[in-house]
């Protein structure tokens, strides 16, 4: 096939309304008569709500109030299951969580308002951490706070240990991160009898909405309708919660009988919205002296929040990626997500993947160090090959080769040298250099599409339609936000008509006009739903072939001719559409029960290679510089998949060093920007992005998913080199320079003096 | 108090163009853009004088619009991304289009703030390098494109600002 953009960057489809400000995002919206809405939230983290008062100087009787009493259907948020009220009823189980919804036409008053709402709750007694939660300290959640646990199992690692040279455990933890769209959480919603309910807003899966509302309203499928607008950021942050948020909107239009705008402001945003599930990883690991590895134990554990929301999945993702891109004949990894009263955790780009690939990516440069082998040497000898087995079984038929991706890591880096280098110079001065530096990597690997049978249960759909000047529209429920869904997407139905860009047409995500092509997640959209794309596209081609509207064959086909086929088979047969349902492919197996099977129909894979400075009297962690390798099967478009991976390191860079969510009673205290810290174009490196490009057989033009990769490999390759170049053994993330500095006054003997002093200031 | 309640009149240049609204003293600035004077490229990220997606130029310097007091305007010459090109390809500033070549716009919402903080770094610096760029851009966040593809756009606009002078130098 004749590719006549695919592989070059193109400019982003919606490119030119962003440059201008003319792009329209929903808090830009206006509809007459519309209100404002805002949330009044739970003070505490569980109890009864004992009264709910309305106090001060506030003409309430202006206002629309609505509590649970309101919902005409199930008070819930209905996801995975229905669990989550929409509005508390009589319990909170977090601080934060919603209780009374405000709506007034003056946000100023609205403002007033809502901090004259005065909620009491008799206390019950809460839990905060992990800990508190496995040992059952409260029962909070179900039988026994555990939402979902999962157990993988390859070969025997109980009578691994025996054979082993080496045993090597460590304890592993990774903090919350916030998503930090810039872009607030916001919607609008209407209700009435002629439509139902619509909401336009800022998300990523409009049919997830689609499914809360309907259930929270009790409304026939065709009476909700719900409409994506230009969305600033997602992440995963705008997964989940964005039905949560729309649901309010609308019980209050409904009461209303106005149009209400829900926008959240920064710190509402960030202290009642989903964040990254913080995490807790034990390894033990059996390795033999010339470091090859027996047996991987695995035990990993993630901070679910006070509702299940999408925490199986995350844990899912998490544990599977848990064993890496290795070979290894014994491998048992136990897992589960488990409740505490803090705002439910959920969806953030990598799924847990970047917490389970912390703990192991660390560990593996720890195991090295035992049994006296360099860390490249020790994952040479590991890395999984195709043909291999990982962890959960899966044979890796894909055309793959992790050494040639280290290979050239390692080149771009100048890793060796620096490695020697760096090790002399922080020894020179007795080790007590001013400024340390390191350099560390990690490898890994990360599965595109829903795990296991999601994408037979998904089960998603495209559709085209071309108009007899020549146009086509893709109809698909996919998102842009930012990451290059309306440019790949156009690239793709282009090259298989043999069109322009420009004669494609991204229609908007609404649910009353495009099918449900699935959530916008899992690094899924390129791969899935753009192989669709490419279907429904050459069936259409041939469809005006078999009329023989359109003559040639060829991918050549000129746009005149494109266009005068259209016209000719319109008139003639009416609409010319086609329509594409996904198949799974019948080559791949999951057995759900014992977590076993084909996980991701393909996998890109990575190594990355961080260079780091410590400043040792400040303990300040600068990265000095960052390659990124990666096969993520054919590029689409360059800049777009690059600007992919830098934005991505970027936010690893700020889950390993900078953002830091600070809690008090399962609530985040510093929920501003000034104090929770995300990089600023003065803290980043050079981001060095470069592509393997082996064409994946099924995917579009032989692409396969990137999003969440670089998520997963920058947090541990940073830690890798700061205990490179200080010598700490770093074992959890954010490393603020509060914590490195308790780590360097922690090292035997090695104490700096200007760090001691450092740590005493 | 008293005053701080009632509405006064202001009267400033917006995008070249005169403007008068009335609003309470101390409202944003960033909301009189945005609902009185439709102005809506101009966006809210944080409200707090951090994340830079508000801010415009006032009188040739760049603010952050969520942290100015709408009586703080008047009197003053404001440009926001309205003011700086058209839509088409033809009357594209050079860093809007810089940003659309280069990959400089991703989810688009930090991207008027980012525009204008470059355009007010060129005014300033005409030719910045490295660092200089990172230091006009530190006060707007993005949180979608780690920045390269940003600095690329700036350095691209250098570039072709640097060959419209050398061309039009030629045609004079």
């Amino acid at each position: 096939m004749e590719t006549r953009s695919i592989g070059k960057s193109v400019p982003r489809k919606e490119g030119r309304e962003k440059v201008t400000g003319c792009a329209r995002y929903v808090d830009d919206l206006v509809f007459p008569g519309m209100l404002h809405g805002v949330t009044v939230r739970s003070p505490a983290p569980r109890g009864r709500i004992r009264e709910i008062r309305f106090e001060g100087d506030i003409p309430w009787s202006e206002f629309t109030i609505v509590t649970a009493k309101d919902v005409c259907g199930k008070n819930c948020v209905a996801l995975l299951i229905e669990d989550q009220p929409c509005l508390a009823d009589g319990f909170v189980n977090h601080c934060e969580e919603p209780v009374v919804l405000l709506a007034h036409p003056d946000k100023y008053l609205l403002e007033e308002a809502r901090r004259n709402v005065r909620i009491e709750i008799e206390p019950l007694p809460a839990i905060f951490s992990i800990g508190d939660s496995l040992a059952r300290k409260e029962i909070i959640w179900g039988q026994d706070n555990i939402f979902k646990s999962f157990r993988v199992e390859k070969g025997d690692v109980d009578k691994a240990w025996a054979a082993a040279d080496v045993i090597v455990a460590g304890e592993y933890a990774t903090g919350a991160q916030e998503q930090l769209y810039i872009e607030p959480q916001g919607v609008i919603a209407q209700v009435n009898d002629a439509d139902g309910v619509t909401v336009w807003g800022s998300l990523q899966c409009p049919y997830y909405v689609h499914k809360a509302l309907v259930t929270l309203f009790g409304f026939p499928q065709d009476r909700v309708r719900v409409i994506q607008t230009e969305t600033g950021g997602g992440f995963g942050g705008k997964e989940e919660y964005p039905s949560m948020i729309a649901a309010h909107a609308a019980l209050l239009a409904q009461k209303s009988g106005h149009p209400v705008k829900i926008i959240y402001d920064r710190a509402e945003d960030m202290v009642a919205t989903t964040k990254r599930h913080p995490s807790k990883t034990r390894h033990r690991t059996a390795v033999t002296r010339d470091g090859k590895i027996l047996a991987m134990d695995i035990d990993f554990t993630i901070d679910g929040g006070a509702f299940e929301t999408l925490s199986p999945v995350v844990l899912s993702r998490g544990t599977i990626h848990a064993a890496g891109p290795y070979q290894c004949p014994n491998v048992r990894i136990r897992s589960r997500a488990v409740a505490t009263n803090a705002p439910p955790h959920g969806a953030f780009r990598g799924f847990g993947a970047p917490q389970s690939v912390f703990a192991l990516e660390r560990h593996l440069d720890r195991v090295a160090a035992a049994v006296g082998i360099a860390p490249d040497e020790l994952r040479r000898r590991n890395f999984v090959r195709q043909g291999d087995t990982l962890a959960v079984s899966q044979i890796v038929k894909e055309k793959m080769g992790m050494n040639a991706l280290l290979d050239r890591a390692f080149a771009l880096s100048d890793y060796h040298a620096k490695r020697r280098r760096f090790a002399e110079e922080n020894a020179d001065s007795h080790g007590r250099a001013a400024i340390k530096r390191g350099i560390g990597f990690a490898s890994f690997l990360h599965g595109a599409g829903f795990t296991g049978s999601g994408e037979e249960y998904l089960a998603s759909e495209v559709a085209m339609e071309a108009t007899s000047n020549g146009t086509v529209h893709v109809l698909a429920g996919s998102t842009e936000m930012g990451q290059g869904t309306n440019t790949i997407f156009s690239q793709i139905a282009a090259d298989a008509l043999g069109l322009d860009c420009d004669q494609i047409k991204i229609l908007q995500p609404d649910t009353a006009h495009v099918p449900n092509s699935g959530p916008t997640v899992a690094s899924r959209t390129a791969m899935i739903v753009g192989k669709l794309v490419e279907s429904a596209a050459l069936q259409l081609k041939k469809t005006l072939l078999d009329s023989g509207a359109l003559k040639s064959n060829g991918a050549s086909a000129s746009v005149a001719n494109f266009a005068q086929a259209c016209a000719k088979y319109i008139d003639a047969h009416g609409p010319l559409k086609s329509f594409i349902k996904y198949q799974h492919p019948t080559d791949l197996h999951w057995d759900d029960e014992h977590y076993r099977g084909d996980a991701y129909g393909a996998y890109a894979w990575a190594v990355y290679v961080a260079e780091v400075s410590v400043d040792m009297r400040t303990a300040e962690v600068r990265v000095e510089d960052f390659v990124a390798v990666q096969e993520v099967g054919r590029v689409i478009n360059p800049v777009l998949a690059a600007g992919q991976i830098e934005g991505g390191v970027a936010q690893g860079i700020g889950f390993a060093l900078y953002e830091n969510v600070v809690w008090q009673e399962g609530r985040m205290v510093n929920a501003q920007m000034t104090n929770y810290v995300m990089p600023t174009s003065m803290d980043l490196p050079p981001i060095r992005v470069f592509f393997e490009e082996i064409p994946y057989e099924r995917g579009p033009a032989g692409a396969k998913g990137i999003g969440e990769l670089p998520l997963d490999g920058t947090a541990p390759a940073i830690a890798n080199a700061i205990a490179h170049a200080t010598g700490v053994d770093v074992r959890k993330i954010p490393i603020t320079p509060e914590s490195l500095l308790e780590l360097l006054a922690a090292l035997p003997g090695k104490t700096p003096e200007k760090m001691q002093e450092g740590a005493h200031v | 108090m008293s005053d701080a309640r009632r509405k006064v009149s202001v009267t400033c240049e917006v995008n070249g163009e005169r403007a008068t609204f009335e609003s309470y003293p101390m409202a944003r600035l960033l909301d009189v853009l945005r609902e009185q004077l439709k102005l809506t490229g101009t966006k809210e990220g944080c409200g707090e004088g951090e994340c830079g997606a508000c801010a415009v130029e006032m009188d040739g310097a760049l603010v952050n619009s969520c942290l100015v007091p709408a009586l703080q305007a008047q009197g003053t010459r404001i440009r926001t991304i309205e003011g700086l090109g058209g839509s088409d390809a033809e009357t594209l500033h050079t860093v809007q289009q810089a940003f659309l070549t280069c990959g400089g716009a991703q989810c688009g919402i930090c991207t008027p703030g980012m525009i204008l903080a470059a355009v007010n770094l060129f005014a300033r610096i005409p030719q910045p390098n490295d660092v200089q760029i990172r230091e006009g851009l530190a006060g707007n966040l993005c949180r979608c494109t780690g920045y390269m593809k940003i600095f690329e756009s700036v350095v691209e606009a250098v570039r072709r600002s640097g060959l419209v002078e050398t061309q039009s130098v030629t045609r004079t």
